[in-house]
């Protein structure tokens, strides 16, 4: 019961805290000043046509780096927590308990029969759309700076194309090696992309010392295209690895 | 008074009820995760601007065309991905604390109650 008091208090004290900025909020009229400054040398000096990923990539690429780096220790953290045998000390899940099925936790007491495998929809469905969603992936990572997306945007989807893939499939393994090594790779070429735009350009991540060329093209925006494309490789192979852990503590 | 920061808000509010009453841990984490989306919300409608386009340079783009601030754009694009890494983390927990004591029931845990 007091917890229950203490639940109301909370939450009518953060209703509280935003109806002044609810009630008062209107729109902005005009573009802020610093937003226009970006909006103009992200066409002028970088040649990048999606001025968020010229935000995302240059103008607060430390930001980004550091949010590559949450990104990289949160996935370490699952990697810790969840190791691959069953500790000593842990019991199976009761049953009764309000783990099932559905949570994704085997429940060995449970007489549900085991699922036999997917279906023949999913099992031709997977194996149709995960090479497409991969392909659809690569193109929006690559695509970042003229585009909606970038390399987060692709990493996902490609997660969700070796998801779609697992699905079709269960049992099949992720090439761990390979996934790790890709990316350690992709994790250093973005530092050493920004360290080259220390020596050669105007400083950390700074992209401009490859040419800008024209605004719209493929090949354009510096070394935009190449940054977001090893971000987009990292937080690919990153999640995916995140999901094949998650899977495999239902396995074994 | 705009809708979309008043949603932004009330999914914030909703998510820590949700938080706080739920008992589940699978239940606390997708409280969670409205909190974040409720957070997301709040941030994009401050970032935009009356009438503005998509701040992408491209021929449809006239001298007077207006653009919406791309700085909290990426400011939530950061934050998308750090929830999903959060949520991916906190989830890993539960399956660990479920597997040792064989129940998702908050209540359960008495260990470093106070």
């Amino acid at each position: 019961m007091a917890n229950r008091i203490v639940a109301v208090l909370v939450t009518a004290g953060i209703i509280v805290m935003f109806v002044p900025l609810v009630v008062g909020f209107s729109f902005q009229e005009r573009t802020p000043d610093l937003a226009a400054e970006y909006i103009v040398r992200s066409e002028q000096e970088l040649g990048a046509a999606n001025t968020v990923t010229a935000v995302v990539v240059t103008f607060r690429g430390l930001d980004t780096l550091g949010e590559v780096t949450v990104l990289f220790a949160a996935t370490a953290g699952v990697g810790f927590v969840i190791t691959r045998r069953r500790g000593a000390g842990e019991l199976p899940v009761r049953e009764g308990s309000a783990v099932d099925a559905h949570a994704g936790i085997e429940n060995p007491d449970a007489h549900a029969p085991r699922s036999q495998g997917p279906s023949e929809i999913v099992r031709t469905a997977s194996r149709f759309l995960s090479p497409i969603l991969f392909l659809f992936g690569v193109y929006i990572f690559t695509h970042g700076h003229l585009t909606p997306g970038g390399g987060f945007q692709g990493g996902v989807v490609i997660t969700a194309a070796v998801v779609l893939g697992i699905f079709g499939n269960p049992d099949r393994r992720l090439a761990h090696g390979t996934m790790t090594t890709l990316e350690s790779l992709s994790g250093a070429t973005y530092v050493i992309l920004g360290v080259l735009g220390f020596i050669l350009a105007g400083g950390f991540l700074d992209p401009t010392f490859l040419p800008a060329g024209s605004l719209g093209v493929l090949v354009s925006a510096g070394a935009i295209p190449l940054i977001y494309s090893v971000v987009g490789i990292k937080v690919g192979t990153e999640l995916a690895g995140v999901v094949d852990r998650l899977r495999a503590q239902e396995r074994d | 008074m705009q809708y979309i920061p008043a949603i932004g808000s009330l999914l914030i509010a909703i998510g820590a009820w949700g938080m706080l009453t739920q008992r589940n841990m699978l239940k606390m984490v997708i409280g969670f995760s409205i909190i974040d989306t409720g957070a997301h919300l709040l941030i994009v409608s401050i970032g935009y601007v009356t009438g503005g386009a998509a701040p992408i340079l491209d021929a449809a783009v006239a001298e007077s065309t207006v653009f919406v601030d791309p700085v909290p754009s990426a400011l939530v694009l950061t934050a998308i991905v750090i929830g999903l890494a959060v949520t991916a983390l906190m989830l890993t927990y539960v399956v660990r604390l479920a597997r040792t004591k064989g129940t998702l029931e908050v209540s359960s845990y008495k260990e470093l109650k106070w």
